[in-house]
């Protein structure tokens, strides 16, 4: 309870809390479309590609003024967007390929600007290297208003366009076919999206970010199978990753970005596992009850079989060391036992078996049902 | 803006010419499509009849050649054309509906920001039934076979309420029930005096579904009515000779594919 009640009341704990609720609804919101877009990797390069604008921003201006590094951080995440979109329109290098140079350009790029200014004796330096894995401790009041309102700005662009960012994920030649101008739209979705990179960049670090774009969505995928659900419950799941990791770095003096990524992939893992629908452990447990469903029909057909050879008494018991040969000890044993207690089987005393008269009217139903399947 | 559906041609591109990367993919193709008939583009793979398709669409730039709906530029009869994607053109795990699908069709006509409505809804709700898909409004679209999401995509081209129907390959891998869906609809868009362009595959069916056809091979090897230009000799002209006397008019029908 101290952790709630230090919640509402220190501080330091609500500026965090809140900050990290706000990065995690823009990222998790934004995120969802880059999901459906395939676009998770492109979230990463941008983010690796924000730390030399945020190098760069206070070089020039000499200033950390959150928004002064955010714009920082925008324009060289986008530029590197561009440049990816541009190289591969350009020449034949694949897209992958061209995300891997570009990340990798920009994020040495910012290291080594980050490095000439850590070597300057300038009073304002400390703290650009929070830039790589972030630290949600250092969160100030101003910080959070700022990325409140920048965020709200991403948030406001994907409510107004809502139907035109759908089609345009869906389906973006039959948008054209509207009269969409479907490039600008593209261009805007992916600049919205360098917004929500930006806002959580301080928080969790440009090495991390790209996960809070997309572990929110893959999770919020798995639960659902509308779009304005999914954006709802991805900016939900993105805030809750974002308090929990953020407070867990702050009580336990850990690097924000790591933590907040741990909580969200938790999420994901959750999802993947147990989701109603998509669920792996539900597909799982549904493929072994009709394998065990379909066990139980081929040992009643056996038995069945059996029983027909001997037209005079179909309850006479059977030795089953032959279904035993053909289907697998285990799998005849527990199909037997089963059988018994639904009363369709019977153990006889010399330790043969035999199906009951209900098991044999059941056998011969399904058996019809299997020959003739219901086409419709 | 008023849109003109006077002239005497629905659909007139002249001289298109479309190369990537130095390889010619159309050549100096003209498409002339008359009001009110079933048009087929056939041609062997990588004729460019998708391509041709694309560039009538805008979708593609081409270098060279002009499309006019109407007598007048694409651009400005947009709301007179609509478009039926190939069916594999889409991821069909995104998260909507069947009928969300076919509420798409309506955007175009709803302008910026405003959202569908009850009227946009119940106009898609009437396509989807005119398609026989009525039962599957709420359906998650990845819920649905290949011939069913083949029909959503129709339905969808249906609520645009145009004039002219541009479809890519609708018969690709669809079933019976599907195909006969199809052919019943194109019918019923012809007797309304609407104009369906298809790229088509399977030259059996030509002769029956469709009453017009433009052979394609980069270039244009003939175009014209059914009876006139579906002839072994054209096929073997589109096809490089690698068709056996199929179902080409003049020298009677034949029933292999050899290619």
């Amino acid at each position: 309870m101290d952790v709630l009640s230090d919640l509402v009341f220190d501080y330091t704990l609500r500026t965090v809390a809140l900050g990290s609720a706000a990065l995690g609804i823009v990222s998790g919101a934004l995120g969802a479309f880059a999901v459906l877009r395939r676009q998770a990797l492109l979230g990463d390069a941008m983010s690796h590609a924000a730390l030399p604008g945020v190098a760069l921003a206070f070089l020039i201006t000499g200033s950390r003024a959150p928004l002064v590094l955010m714009i920082g951080a925008a324009l060289t995440g986008w530029l590197a967007a561009v440049a990816i979109v541009g190289v591969v329109r350009a020449s034949r290098v694949k897209t992958d390929t061209a995300m891997a140079l570009m990340l990798s350009v920009f994020f040495g790029a910012g290291l080594v600007v980050l490095t000439f200014i850590q070597r300057q004796p300038a009073a304002g330096k400390a703290g650009l290297d929070k830039f790589l894995f972030g630290q949600a401790a250092a969160m100030l009041e101003s910080d959070v208003i700022t990325m409140a309102s920048v965020g709200a700005v991403g948030l406001l662009g994907v409510l107004v366009l809502w139907k035109e960012f759908k089609l345009l994920s869906f389906d973006p030649d039959f948008a054209a076919t509207l009269g969409m101008p479907t490039r600008r739209l593209d261009v805007l979705l992916t600049s919205l999206l360098v917004i929500a990179i930006v806002v959580g960049l301080k928080t969790v670090g440009v090495v991390l970010m790209s996960a809070m774009v997309v572990a929110p969505g893959a999770a919020a995928r798995q639960w659902t199978n509308r779009l304005g659900v999914m954006v709802t419950l991805s900016a939900l799941l993105g805030a809750a990753a974002g308090v929990l990791g953020a407070l867990v770095s702050t009580a336990a003096e850990t690097s924000t970005g790591p933590t907040i990524v741990l909580v969200a992939t938790a999420f994901v893992v959750a999802s993947l596992l147990f989701a109603p629908a998509r669920g792996l452990v539900w597909a799982r447990l549904r493929g072994w009850r009709s394998q065990r469903l379909l066990a139980l029909e081929a040992v009643m057909a056996d038995l069945a079989a059996l029983a027909a050879q001997h037209s005079t008494d179909a309850t006479r018991p059977h030795d089953v060391a032959a279904l035993h040969a053909l289907r697998g000890r285990a799998i005849v044993e527990s199909a037997l036992s089963e059988l018994a207690a639904d009363g369709l089987a019977q153990r006889h005393v010399s330790g043969g078996w035999s199906l009951t008269p209900r098991g044999l009217a059941e056998a011969d139903r399904l058996a019809r049902l299997r020959r003739a399947p219901d086409d419709v | 803006m008023r849109l003109r559906t006077s002239a005497t041609l629905a659909i007139e591109a002249t001289d298109l010419t479309l190369a990537y990367q130095q390889r010619p993919v159309l050549w100096d193709v003209d498409l002339e499509v008359p009001q009110g008939v079933l048009m087929a583009i056939v041609g062997p793979n990588g004729a460019g009849k998708t391509t041709l398709l694309r560039a009538v669409l805008g979708l593609l730039k081409p270098a060279a050649g002009e499309v006019r709906v109407f007598g007048r530029p694409y651009a400005e009869q947009r709301r007179l054309v609509a478009y039926v994607p190939q069916r594999g053109s889409v991821d069909w795990d995104f998260p909507t509906t069947a009928l969300d699908i076919v509420t798409m069709g309506t955007y175009g006509g709803l302008g910026w920001v405003r959202r569908p409505g009850v009227s946009e809804r119940s106009r898609a709700t009437a396509a989807l039934a005119q398609v026989g898909m009525q039962d599957y409004a709420d359906r998650q679209i990845s819920q649905l076979s290949g011939g069913q999401q083949q029909r959503v995509f129709l339905a969808r081209a249906l609520v645009q309420d145009a004039q002219i129907y541009l479809m890519d390959e609708p018969f690709q891998g669809v079933d019976a029930t599907t195909e006969r869906a199809i052919v019943d609809l194109l019918r019923t868009l012809r007797a309304d005096g609407k104009t369906v362009v298809a790229v088509h595959h399977d030259l059996q069916t030509v002769v029956d579904y469709f009453d017009q056809v433009t052979l394609l091979n980069v270039r244009r090897i003939d175009a014209g009515s059914v009876e006139d230009v579906f002839t072994d000799e054209n096929l073997r002209l589109t096809y490089g000779g690698r068709v056996a006397g199929i179902g080409g008019r003049g020298n009677g029908r034949a029933s292999d594919l050899s290619a």
